[in-house]
């Protein structure tokens, strides 16, 4: 490798692993998300310019710190004057958790505040998220866009929207206090949530899973179980987000297509990251009552655990399905109820639990709903009520690799229905 | 610091005929809200129903047209308002959230800075 590439490498990996910590401290100082974002660009085009002379520092991170923050006191020493005219982000020193022994670091509650700042409530949800993958994830506005399928201007105005609200309405800078704190940590939860089932299930585009959010999103979470060790509600969401990243390499197969959970090749899931996953779910159900990422993930960990397909404990699965409905009502859940319950008593016993949910306006265009009832068509050998299932989920599907299974399925089903 | 204006919409007619019960709600509402924010409150007021309005538009030539009643025409309409002063939103949020008029079906408050001049 050329000291270019390598300088290239190390300047990648220090955007996607530090640019929401760098960030972060700099906002200290500027007190103006703006002016922190352009200081922290400028000291990674720096890098980029100085460490092929200067060879790559043991420790990018504080280089990168360093010289946003020199650039940072630069300007406002240049533009004091009509800077201290702005309104400035609210600062406060306050400690998080006065029960936590040694209290949160300066970093720690730099990146918290960076974070909470972002998924305030007064902002819209996708703003929300919007923010939280520019700022604290360094994603460039382009790649929020085509993750969001909006134009980049759209985009941009959504962001620059958003960090305008943040200055003029002040929503503080600011680690909420104990009484605040679940509620605050639950929207958080939730944004880092959707930027993982986002990434999980690209809903257009060639690559069924989008790897850049992903890994945003188990970043994310990592970072709030690091932050919050003892807050149940993120060590629910890393595990959740570890056992069903586990399962990346063997969820999209050789040619694209999706292959589905029955299919896969065990032996490709990541029993690493399962392990890892598995015991901090163990810690996550330990802290206080069930969580609904815990219960996800709880399930999760039982398609894990399960050698075969065959020998996955149904059982399990659909009574888990009943606890996370309890926490979590949602027509999502039951569709997923209903195929446990397919898989536990028989496909019939799954399509009678799939019926109320035909009317249920928020899956009218649900493309997993037409896929499911489809399959238990399919496998009753209900041949031309299958074709018109697949045909009606393929209508909902943009994703290249889960068109490709449902094609491949409605030409089975479409033999069967003639040759009757 | 920063200002905020607070406006306190609601349905005019539901205001109209509420009951005492109600009444007595949004009563005791602003009682708390101004024991916590009294000292934040800049200005603030309840407003004469809508249909006591006057509007002035663009009218022939130099002199504006004066006509009866509000500027829109809305169900919901400002029924009262605070101006007020906090550190931050969260401030304002908290304080907005005495407010019965925030549980009421009918009625929400709208919180919106105003334009900062250093």
């Amino acid at each position: 490798m050329t000291a270019e590439a390598a300088v290239a490498e190390a300047v990648a990996r220090a955007h996607r692993g530090h640019w929401g910590a760098v960030l972060a401290a700099t906002v200290r100082l500027t007190r103006d998300l703006d002016t922190a974002e352009e200081c922290v660009q400028d000291a990674y085009a720096q890098a980029l310019r100085s460490w092929p002379d200067h060879g790559i520092p043991d420790r990018p991170e504080a280089w990168l710190k360093t010289v946003a923050g020199n650039r940072a006191r630069d300007l406002l020493r240049r533009e004091s004057v009509w800077r201290r005219a702005l309104p400035l982000l609210v600062e406060d020193e306050v400690a998080l958790d006065p029960q936590d022994a040694a209290g949160p670091s300066a970093l720690a509650h730099d990146m918290l505040r960076l974070v909470f700042t972002c998924c305030h409530p007064a902002l819209s949800r996708d703003a929300r998220v919007a923010l939280t993958l520019r700022l604290v994830c360094g994603l460039s506005t382009t790649e929020v866009a085509r993750a969001f399928l909006v134009s980049e201007s759209t985009m941009a105005a959504r962001i620059t929207r958003a960090k305008k609200k943040i200055a003029a309405a002040r929503i503080p800078y600011r680690v909420p206090d104990a009484a605040d704190l679940p509620e605050r940590l639950s929207a958080v939860c939730e944004v880092v949530h959707l930027v993982f089932t986002t990434g999980e299930n690209a809903p257009v585009g060639t690559a069924l899973i989008r790897d850049d959010l992903v890994a945003c999103a188990v970043d994310l979470a990592r970072t709030l179980h690091r932050l919050l060790p003892r807050a149940v509600e993120p060590a629910g969401l890393l595990a959740l987000s570890l056992l069903v990243d586990a399962r990346r390499a063997a969820r999209v197969g050789d040619d694209g297509r999706l292959v589905l959970l029955a299919d896969q090749d065990r032996s490709r899931w990541d029993q690493r990251i399962i392990a890892e996953g598995i015991e901090l779910l163990t810690m996550a159900l330990r802290g206080g009552p069930p969580t609904r990422y815990a219960v996800q993930a709880a399930i999760a960990a039982v398609h894990a655990e399960a050698p075969a397909f065959e020998a996955t404990d149904w059982m399990e699965i659909v009574s888990l399905y009943d606890v996370l409905l309890r926490l979590w009502p949602s027509p999502v859940v039951e569709l997923n109820r209903a195929v446990a319950v397919g898989m536990r008593d028989g496909a019939q016993a799954g399509l009678d639990a799939l019926a109320p949910l035909a009317a249920e306006p928020a899956l009218a265009t649900y493309r997993y709903l037409a896929a499911t009832r489809a399959d238990f068509l399919r496998r009753l050998r209900r041949w031309p009520e299958a074709v018109t299932a697949y045909e009606e989920a393929l209508l909902l599907s943009d994703n290249h690799a889960e068109r490709g299974f449902l094609e491949a399925r409605l030409a089975e089903a479409r033999v069967h229905a003639s040759a009757r | 610091m920063t200002k905020y204006m607070v406006l306190i919409y609601g349905d005019a007619k539901r205001w109209a005929s509420m009951s005492p019960q109600e009444m007595g709600e949004i009563d005791a509402g602003h009682r708390e809200f101004w024991e916590r924010a009294g000292s934040a409150v800049l200005a603030s007021g309840q407003l004469e129903p809508p249909t006591t309005a006057t509007t002035l538009r663009r009218g022939d030539g130099d002199t504006p047209s004066v006509t009866d009643g509000p500027f829109l025409e809305t169900k919901e309409v400002v029924g009262g308002f605070y101006l007020l002063e906090a550190t931050d939103l969260d401030e304002v949020v908290k304080w907005v959230g005495l407010l019965a008029e925030v549980r009421h079906e009918h009625s929400g408050v709208e919180i919106t800075p105003l334009v900062h001049r250093g």
